[in-house]
């Protein structure tokens, strides 16, 4: 596609909504400013309610924002219509025409467009090629598996050459093992065509696996915007950080400032861990630990009590008690690792440069 | 918090759809022009009489005797048709949907919940005096009872029960069928009776579906306006009485505010059914069923029931099938053979029945895609579109369902015959075959709108999103996405405009003028002379016109309607 790639800029959008059951007024979406790149993939991660459907659906033109502007490259786009806009979306519940089928669904759009006939063919050929559904066009939609229709769905976004493609959950209908392989194939054919994508999921594996960036959102409001390395390994609260994978979360007193450390006292125990910039001492921090980052032993670390020790495959789960707090941890191929049992005592290891500080 | 900017670029996306704002434009003009407008002449002319703004003509009317027993005539008809018709249409939906019954019952039920939709509205009244009045077939010649009279009371509330019980038995039946088994299987299981699991469960769960049906029926009954006319007799309901008032009195204020009275009362139960009722029947039968319902098997239960209600359907039928019959008696009362075929022929040689057929048959014609199309139109917007004035042209299209017809040809008489506002504008309309058709599209209106926001509630809203996300303008989605899915809801839409303009008699008989001849008034002028002979002919004509559309409509479905296809899935 020699098409100019664009991005989309969003200043200042807030959108609100009545409350059906109070009546009331609230922000679905509140004051957000993001900037997507050109061509780039980009997450929308949230629970649900947190707005990013309502984001994603401004940026199509379905719900008009009430403050702030919204830029598809240059452009302002705020007064388009959804059929002006030079997006195109893939939605959760496929919305295929059940009248068409395969053919006529993805040449749908060219036809609005007025294309000629045999352009039409050839385009629709291509595309249907590009998502492996060659020899299907003469099927009706509903002679489809899930994926397959979500593959049209996708096909017919990508066959009228949009700007920018949204997706609004597209895979939240299919099985687990779908899942993954559909996010694959999305992953692969944005690459391919180079497009600006928008993706909205409540899925956390799902924003990892595809995204350049992942934006995540809470009540309304951009809670963190990074590469899936920046969010996981360095999230700035404690949502996120739960939000994103699993969290342990222990709180301690900073003691003192030495060589670049941090040393803080955690459950009566000191602690010393790398210090992030601005820390004062006698104040409270809360440090981040992944299930995965830590593991028990014998001596050394944290002293903990086993209150779970759960067998699950490629891991040990164990939850441990450190002092009041509880810590979830996965001990990975644990065939040839010593098994703590429930009620003992040991240690809780990790390396101080795993641990995130908030 | 402002929402401002919102609305204001809302109202730029619609404005930037000239289709879409000009079909708003039209509906609101016609919505306005021909239901709310013709309603609020009648409350003017009923405030203002020659004395200036006050009651006095209200006065006035509550001073007749004749009205003030007619307002308790029709009350009691309609709250004993409504509760009669709720049991029967439920005894009827019990036994389909939980007796095993064999196919010939099966059959029988179906023809009764048929019947109705098909055939013109007095149609039973025509048998009920032909089998039962003095010179009844059954009464004189069956049983030697030289006096019996049908006319009246009891002839009015028989006659309504048996033409509105099916509507309560469709809509019942629905409800059960909604009903979850494992409610009454766990019943059931805890050791209660049959007796008692319908008692304490099924019962419980359609109290407001039955409510539902009652007020439904109740409104019905009350703005009925054939049936009272034909087998009333000197009992008068309001209908007949603000008919009377018009024609026999030309009274034209009093009439106005006698059918600002009947409107009040049906608006009352409408606005109760619709808003207190509806709302409840839906909250008490969300679920689905989980799996098929075992059947009642035992003969004690399954006898008595299935034969009882074979035996309803079978006189329902019976009484139906009297209308041709009674066509062919060489004379009604005295002389039954042989069967003849002269009254058919007096229809078309002297009562001009060609004519007659062909005014109804085109301007039915005319008036049944307008209304599917518009209710469609409706529907869409309604369901799958959001702008301001939305909740108004929901409103007012519901709102003609709660309007007799009585009351609105009275309406269009007073907003009409004068031009609007008596101004002399729009003069030229009355008297006119399109006022007739007007009448027609605003009296099927609301069947068809409910039928298609029902049908597009079903459709996922997305698809027509992704069609305009896709480029397509709200015309081009309307025509190449909404419409197609919901081809059979628009079909039927169209039959049952159709079935119903050409059966319709409350309004039309108001309105109509010489130059028109209508079969349902014909049949209605030859039933009040006494000629049964002539009403059953044309009735049984009208009746072979109005089957043969179903026919068609259903002949057509079956080959061209793709959504059964898409439904499958």
């Amino acid at each position: 596609m020699e098409k100019v790639k664009k991005g989309v800029r969003l200043e200042h959008i807030s959108k609100i909504y009545q409350d059906p059951k109070t009546g009331k007024d609230f922000y679905a979406v509140k004051d957000t400013s993001l900037t997507i790149e050109p061509g780039s993939f980009v997450t929308l991660l949230g629970p649900s309610g947190c707005g990013k459907t309502t984001t994603l659906r401004m940026i199509a033109g379905f719900e008009s924002p009430d403050e702030g502007e919204i830029y598809l490259g240059d452009e302002p786009i705020n007064e388009l219509t959804p059929n002006k806009r030079d997006t195109a979306m893939v939605f959760q519940s496929y919305a295929l025409l059940p009248h068409y089928n395969v053919f006529d669904n993805v040449a749908y759009g060219l036809k609005l467009r007025k294309v000629p006939k045999d352009e039409i063919r050839e385009r629709v050929m291509k595309i249907l090629d590009l998502v492996e559904l060659s020899g299907m066009e003469g099927r009706m939609t509903n002679q489809l598996s899930g994926g397959q229709q979500q593959r049209v769905a996708l096909a017919r976004a990508l066959v009228i050459e949009p700007s920018v493609l949204l997706f609004d959950e597209p895979l939240s209908n299919l099985d687990a093992k779908l899942r993954v392989t559909m996010r694959t194939e999305i992953r692969r054919i944005q690459q391919e065509v180079g497009i600006t994508a928008i993706y909205v999921t409540h899925d956390q594996s799902e924003a990892m696996a595809l995204s350049d960036n992942i934006i995540i959102m809470n009540k309304g409001v951009v809670a963190q915007m990074g590469t899936p390395q920046e969010i996981y390994y360095h999230p700035v609260n404690e949502f996120v950080a739960d939000f994103i994978g699993e969290a342990n979360f222990l709180r301690g007193k900073l003691q003192r400032l030495e060589q670049g450390n941090a040393v803080l006292n955690v459950e009566g125990s000191e602690l010393s861990v790398p210090a992030r910039e601005n820390m004062k001492p006698g104040e409270e921090y809360t440090l981040v630990l992944r299930p995965e980052a830590a593991h028990l032993a014998d001596q050394g670390g944290l002293p903990c009590k086993v209150v779970l020790s759960c067998f699950m495959g490629s891991y040990q789960n164990y939850h441990v008690m450190v002092g009041n707090t509880l810590v979830k941890l996965e001990e990975h191929n644990p065939k040839n690792k010593r098994i703590y049992q429930v009620g003992e005592s040991c240690r809780l290891v990790f390396e101080p440069e795993s641990v995130h500080i908030l | 918090m402002a929402r401002g900017q919102g609305a204001a670029l809302d109202r730029k996306k619609l404005m930037a759809d000239p289709i879409m704002v000009t079909t708003i434009v039209v509906l609101i003009t016609f919505l306005t022009l021909f239901i709310l407008y013709p309603l609020a002449i009648l409350l003017v002319d009923s405030f203002v009489g020659d004395g200036g703004f006050g009651f006095g003509i209200f006065k006035r009317i509550f001073a007749m005797p004749n009205f003030t027993r007619a307002i308790g005539n029709t009350l009691k008809i309609g709250f004993v048709v409504g509760i009669l018709s709720a049991l029967v249409g439920l005894l009827f939906a019990y036994v389909e949907v939980y007796v095993r019954m064999n196919k010939f019952v099966g059959g029988l039920f179906k023809v009764v919940s048929m019947l109705p939709v098909v055939s013109p509205p007095f149609v039973l009244s025509l048998s009920m005096i032909m089998l039962f009045g003095k010179a009844g077939l059954v009464t004189r010649f069956l049983l030697g009872i030289y006096d019996n009279s049908v006319y009246g009371y009891w002839g009015i509330v028989v006659v309504q029960t048996l033409t509105f019980f099916p509507v309560c038995y469709m809509m019942l039946k629905g409800l059960l069928k909604n009903i979850d088994p494992s409610l009454e299987e766990a019943a059931r299981d805890m050791g209660a009776s049959r007796w008692r699991v319908f008692m304490d469960v099924t019962l419980p769960l359609l109290l407001p579906g039955i409510g539902n049906a009652f007020l439904v029926t109740f409104i019905e009954s009350i703005a009925d306006f054939a049936n009272p006319m034909i087998i009333g007799g000197s009992y008068d309901t309001l209908a007949t009485t603000i008919y009377l008032q018009i024609t026999g009195a030309y009274d034209k204020a009093g009439a106005a505010a006698m059918a600002v009275v009947l409107l009040c009362i049906t608006l009352l139960m409408f606005a109760v059914q619709k808003y207190f009722l509806e709302a409840k029947t839906a909250a008490t039968l969300t679920g689905k069923a989980s799996r098929a319902r075992m059947l009642i098997e035992d003969k004690s239960v399954k006898i008595p029931l299935t034969v009882f209600c074979a035996l309803g359907a079978a006189f329902v039928i019976l009484m139906y099938i009297c209308v041709p019959i009674g066509a062919c008696f060489p004379t009604w009362g005295y002389k039954f053979f042989p069967l003849t075929g002269k009254w058919f022929g007096l229809v078309f040689s002297r009562y001009h029945g060609f004519k007659a057929f062909k005014d109804s048959f085109l301007l039915s014609l005319i008036a049944a895609p307008v209304t599917a199309l518009l209710s469609m139109i409706i529907s869409y917007l309604v369901v799958k579109r959001k702008f301001k004035a939305k909740g108004f042209i929901e409103a007012v299209s519901m709102l003609a369902m709660a309007v007799p017809g009585t009351v609105l040809g009275v309406g269009y008489i007073r907003g009409f015959s004068g031009g609007i506002f008596h101004t002399g504008f729009l003069q030229g309309l009355y008297g006119t075959g399109l006022i007739l058709i007007i009448v027609f599209v605003v009296r099927s209106l609301p069947t068809g709108t409910r039928s298609g926001i029902s049908a597009l509630r079903q459709i996922d809203k997305s698809i027509e999103e992704s069609a305009y996300d896709m480029g397509a303008d709200s015309f081009r989605v309307f025509m190449t996405v909404t419409l197609p899915l919901i081809k059979d809801s628009f079909l039927s839409g169209l039959v049952t405009a159709f079935v119903r303009s050409i059966t319709a008699i409350s309004a039309i008989i108001l309105l109509v003028t010489p130059q028109f001849l209508l079969i349902t008034v014909q049949i209605n002028e030859f039933a009040e002379k006494g000629s049964f002979s002539l009403a059953c002919a044309f009735a049984t004509i009208l009746i072979i016109i109005t089957y043969g559309a179903v026919l068609l409509m259903n002949l057509f479905m079956k080959y061209f309607g793709t959504s059964r296809k898409i439904k499958e899935d």
